[in-house]
């Protein structure tokens, strides 16, 4: 082997590596929603399932419809509802993570308009993994009627 | 057996069936929840007075002969109020036609942020026969202490959101308190509940 083939078969070795970094860091969002407000209201949450298939967290989100993002945490202890915003979730690699009523959500604070029943709004999540890579995910959440029940209430 | 006979008899058994209602409502202070909490022997919440969304002054008397559910929360509470709005929503309308006699009032723990117009559009947007009260932060921190309930501001970033107590007060239709619901409850748990508070009185 020549010295040229063998550095060809590093690059070749390496971009693979490469490819299977950018396909670890796969993140998935789904059953997102945002729940729809009343004129006036100046704030309102998106939930969400995020998958990442590498131990990896959500830094932030960010919206066109909201001056301020912040991702709270919802805990409840002898019936008191506690509320505090985190600077990040933890999404262990293959976990789906829950953004829901019941722990954590996103606070969309300072909205610029009233959300609407059915309004798609979009939202750039970021995720960073465990090597500091960032990378950023778009979705469009559809807006539920202010009194969607939670889907852990329904039954 | 004549007719005047049985209708004499019809009307001792409308008799002591009264008696045995009043003795229910008097005599028998403990209630048996199968899911939430007997209040009946706290005294808690008698003597709120605040505003409703048009700016009238009300008081728990305000509502004799309906049964008062009351919750503390706030409007841009994006989870534990919404999901007990919509939960006291669904017992509503499983209660049936007993469900009439319910009425939500939504205490609001902000009132520097929500304004009566938002309260207003916001507990009807669950039921058209909710109603949202509010105050001034002192006339609220009164009637919050009344009913036990904590709550405080958290700072986030310029902004901040509130942790308080979710539980929600039932009064039986006399004005006496009976029943706590906690937020974990679902909407049929709470409808068997307030069902019981209906028997009593």
């Amino acid at each position: 082997m020549t010295a040229v083939q063998h550095f060809k078969r590093i690059v070749f070795g390496l971009s693979l590596l490469g490819l299977a970094a950018h396909a670890s860091a796969q993140v998935q969002v789904t059953d997102a929603w945002v729940r729809a407000t009343v004129p006036g209201q100046p704030s309102s949450g998106a939930f969400m399932t995020v998958t990442a298939d590498s131990d990896s967290k959500l830094l932030s989100v960010a919206t066109p419809v909201a001056k301020i993002v912040q991702i709270h945490e919802m805990s409840m202890k002898d019936d008191v509802m506690r509320m505090g915003e985190v600077p990040s979730v933890a999404l262990p690699a293959g976990k789906a993570v829950k953004l829901d009523p019941e722990g954590y959500h996103v606070m969309l604070i300072n909205l610029t308009g009233q959300i609407k029943e059915g309004d798609q709004v979009p939202l750039t999540l970021t995720v960073e993994n465990a090597k500091g890579e960032k990378q950023s995910i778009e979705i469009n959440a559809p807006a539920r009627a202010l009194n969607a029940m939670d889907h852990s209430m329904m039954h | 057996m004549s007719t005047l006979f049985t209708r004499r008899k019809v009307l001792t058994g409308m008799g002591l069936l009264g008696l045995g209602l009043l003795s229910g409502c008097d005599t028998s202070p403990k209630l048996n929840f199968k899911y939430g909490k007997d209040l009946s022997d706290k005294i808690m919440g008698r003597t709120f007075r605040l505003k409703n969304t048009e700016g009238e002054s009300v008081t728990l008397s305000s509502y004799r002969g309906l049964m008062p559910v009351v919750f503390f929360g706030f409007a841009q509470c994006p989870a534990v109020c919404p999901t007990t709005l919509a939960r006291m929503a669904q017992a509503k309308k499983m209660m049936g036609r007993d469900g009439k006699i319910m009425q939500v009032i939504f205490i609001t723990l902000d009132p520097e942020r929500d304004t009566p117009e938002v309260l207003d559009a916001y507990v009807k947007a669950f039921d058209p026969s909710f109603q949202a009260l509010y105050g001034t932060p002192e006339e609220i921190a009164v009637a919050a202490k009344e009913f036990g309930i904590f709550y405080e501001k958290i700072p986030t970033g310029d902004s901040y959101t509130l942790s308080h107590t979710a539980t929600s007060f039932v009064f039986d239709t006399r004005g006496n308190l009976r029943l706590g619901l906690s937020a974990s409850l679902n909407a049929k748990e709470c409808a068997e509940d307030l069902l019981t508070v209906m028997e009593v009185c």
